[in-house]
């Protein structure tokens, strides 16, 4: 025992130490963060890009007056010469554009809007949405309907979709957030047991390529080894992400105070991201959608609890197999051919997840994917932000618990011999042979 | 000091040690010879615990083979290296506490050792910055730092330069000299003969030959000797026809001839110098005592015509 803690120490500590580690340990965050912050920059840029003045030049004589100005637009109105005002535009400053409504407007429904530099698509669409609301007014007016009470009527409906919770409460579902969530976790687990189960098989390829591994065993045991390089990994893999999560905590904290101030464009940037929902009405109808009960409406507590939990599970399941592969090679290139199906079961969660999963994520085949030790730490993680019962998280846990002892059984008698065999070309056959010796 | 009884280690499609018995006695250099893939490896696992055999068992010093035996012995493999990134002074101090020496003890001990090879400045080396010979005595170090009783050493010498040899040779003589047993595997016979008092001959999975190196010789020699001589008055002698003895080879240089000869039974040197003597003018006599080499060969190769040694 007392030697399966030095083997952990280095593995551990050496990595720890590299300034590789520190790099990502404190990049990432700040990556994120970073990408965060100049969303709002860009947001707040964009808006003022879109910032645009309409000179209008009405030959129908009556639409100049119904024209509004609004944050996105400023109309200015002159009888000046026409050559006259084109000849400004070249000279005059950002994002001024000339508005000519012909005299025809109504019938022919054609105008020209020059501008200064590039026509922007958002002032496009702010001025044609405004034109088609004075075609529609127009046209109410003719068939003698009154546009005001109209445009009063209301078909907005709200769907409170609530979820019955095991304890028989109904509580606020928002199946957006989870859906994010879900795939943000997915993302990070599938990304992370790649990641570390790959250091894990370097680590076993670097100390069999140097030899040194004929000198370790002579004073420990091979799964002695194993182990202690698996689990030294591992724990090197939870401190990347507590740091991760500390750090990223305390940026956001830091950052987000010195952004919400600015509340116009916090406001904004929300405000934006809703108006790819279809239907015009939209933007209003969202804005009412609340971000922070929705966020409040997730466990944080259980996700990261959860998180840990099948992180460290897979993590042990899948290097012990990554172990076994290094062992039976000689370099990485030679690995390719071994990593590929080993990774499989890991992939096929990870891949059904942005359809099956996310929309299903109670369904049989989502249920199953969650049970199956090799898919369930990609599987049972899409399905937690949704809501999944205790005692189908324990059976998944337990049952993971349960295929790490196998597949570390079953990797141990392919790495004791592996990291002897130099210069031999495993195929699946060999391996088979390996497995099968006595000691 | 270790007894290995009956050793069978079977692959599954050879097998690479086949009943295997051998006998190292406490304080003695144990030669373990045998070409390429004769089994030394796999019997030199079996003593590390590395792996186990199917059948037969390992006492060592008196005691039935366990993991405790491990913190006793040392073992350099012939497929040896170090962690490339790992400075030299943390490496060895991480292999002296897998063998179970505690952290000071260790510090100490490779401290010392160091100051004895003269290479205390590496400490803080990286070893992708030492030269192999360089590695080598790192490795060295690591295998006897804990000081154990048994010592096996696989192609201790290979990609050693001759100066650094020697040192190590030196060494490894101390420390049997300390009371060290040490197991020395190789297939170069030259350094057996210098170093080795017993020794085991290994040949396609089985035991061929064993014993004290002298006795081995001895039940080699046969009766052989080179007489150098120079014609007496231009007759050239007849050594045809006579019983005596049989030529085995003949040499002619500018001013004298050498033969080989081999006593028939029932005469002895004696009577073939009187025989001699009356017919040419002996300069000088020779019994030939076959090398280690020699003997390696004519085991491994399973020749008769080896003319060194006789095949009753």
């Amino acid at each position: 025992m007392h030697k399966i803690l030095l083997i952990i120490n280095r593995e551990y500590f050496s990595r720890v130490k590299k300034k590789s580690f520190l790099l990502v340990t404190f990049l990432v965050p700040m990556l994120f963060i970073g990408m965060y912050v100049a969303i709002f920059f860009l947001t707040k840029q964009s808006y003022e890009d879109t910032h645009a003045i309409v000179h209008v030049v009405d030959e129908e004589g009556s639409i100049a007056d119904q024209l509004k100005n609004n944050k996105n637009i400023t109309y200015s109105f002159s009888n000046t010469d026409l050559q006259e005002q084109i000849k400004n535009l070249k000279n005059g400053a950002k994002n001024t554009n000339l508005l000519i409504i012909p005299a025809d407007f109504y019938t022919a429904r054609k105008i020209e809007l020059l501008s200064s530099g590039k026509p922007n698509i958002g002032t496009q669409n702010e001025v044609r949405s405004q034109l088609r609301e004075i075609i529609r007014n127009e046209q109410y007016r003719k068939m003698g309907l009154n546009a005001d009470r109209i445009r009063n009527i209301n078909d907005n409906i709200q769907i409170a979709a609530k979820e019955v919770t095991e304890t028989g409460d109904a509580k606020d579902s928002h199946t957006e957030v989870a859906m994010g969530i879900a795939m943000g976790l997915c993302f990070l687990i599938y990304l992370s047991l790649v990641l570390f189960g790959t250091q894990v098989m370097r680590g076993v390829i670097e100390e069999k390529s140097n030899r040194i591994v004929e000198v370790v065993i002579s004073s420990v045991k091979p799964f002695q080894l194993m182990m202690g390089k698996i689990i030294g990994i591992g724990l090197v893999g939870i401190t990347q992400f507590v740091l991760w999560i500390i750090l990223s905590l305390t940026l956001m904290t830091i950052f987000s105070t010195a952004l919400f101030n600015d509340k116009e464009v916090a406001q904004q940037a929300m405000g934006r991201n809703m108006r790819e929902l279809p239907g015009e009405q939209s933007t209003t109808a969202n804005a009412d959608f609340d971000w922070m009960a929705a966020l409040d409406s997730v466990d944080f507590t259980e996700l990261t609890i959860c998180f840990f939990v099948f992180f460290f599970g897979g993590y042990l399941l899948y290097s012990a197999l990554f172990a076994a592969v290094g062992s039976a090679v000689d370099n990485e290139t030679e690995a390719g051919q071994f990593t590929m199906p080993i990774t499989m079961p890991l992939l096929i969660p990870y891949v059904l997840s942005f359809g099956v999963l996310i929309n299903d994520p109670h369904g049989s085949i989502a249920t199953w994917l969650s049970m199956i030790p090799f898919t369930s730490p990609v599987a049972m993680l899409v399905r937690i932000p949704f809501g999944v019962p205790t005692w189908q998280i324990v059976l998944s846990a337990a049952l993971l618990i349960g295929g790490f002892i196998l597949t570390t059984w079953f990797a141990a008698r392919i790495y004791r011999v592996g990291i002897l065999m130099y210069g031999k070309k495993a195929s699946l056959k060999e391996l088979i042979k390996w497995f099968n010796y006595k000691r | 000091m270790l007894d290995i009884r009956h050793i069978v280690k079977q692959y599954s499609n050879h097998r690479a040690l086949d009943d295997v018995s051998l006998h190292v006695p406490k304080g003695s250099i144990f030669g373990l010879l045998g070409p390429n893939g004769a089994g030394k490896t796999s019997l030199i696992r079996i003593i590390n615990q590395i792996t186990g055999p199917d059948s037969g068992e390992i006492y060592f010093d008196g005691e039935l083979l366990h993991p405790k035996h491990i913190e006793r012995i040392g073992y350099l493999p012939e497929e040896r290296g170090l962690y490339k990134k790992m400075k030299i002074g943390e490496q060895m101090l991480y292999l002296a506490q897998l063998k179970g020496l505690s952290k000071r003890d260790a510090k100490q001990r490779i401290q010392r050792w160091f100051e004895k090879l003269q290479i205390e400045s590496w400490w803080d080396k990286k070893v992708e910055d030492l030269s192999k010979g360089m590695q080598q005595k790192v490795q060295f170090v690591a295998t006897v730092v804990h000081e154990p009783d048994l010592i096996i050493l696989d192609e201790p010498f290979s990609g050693f330069d001759p100066v650094n040899a020697q040192l190590i040779q030196e060494e490894i003589l101390e420390l049997n000299k300390k009371g060290a047993t040490i197991i020395y595997s190789t297939h170069r016979m030259e350094s057996v003969e210098e170093l080795c008092d017993n020794i085991a001959l290994i040949n396609k999975s089985k035991k061929v030959l064993d014993g004290p190196v002298r006795k081995i010789k001895r039940s080699y020699q046969n009766q052989m000797y080179v007489i150098e001589f120079k014609e007496q008055d231009g007759i050239i002698p007849s050594f045809i026809g006579t019983s005596l003895f049989e030529v085995v080879e003949e040499k002619t240089t500018t001013d004298s001839r050498e033969v080989t000869i081999r006593v028939q039974e029932d005469n002895s040197l004696n009577d073939i110098l009187l025989y001699l003597i009356s017919q040419v003018k002996i300069r000088q006599v020779k019994e030939v005592i076959p090398s280690m080499h020699d003997i390696f060969i004519d085991q491994v190769s399973g020749s008769t015509n080896n003319k060194y040694i006789h095949h009753a």
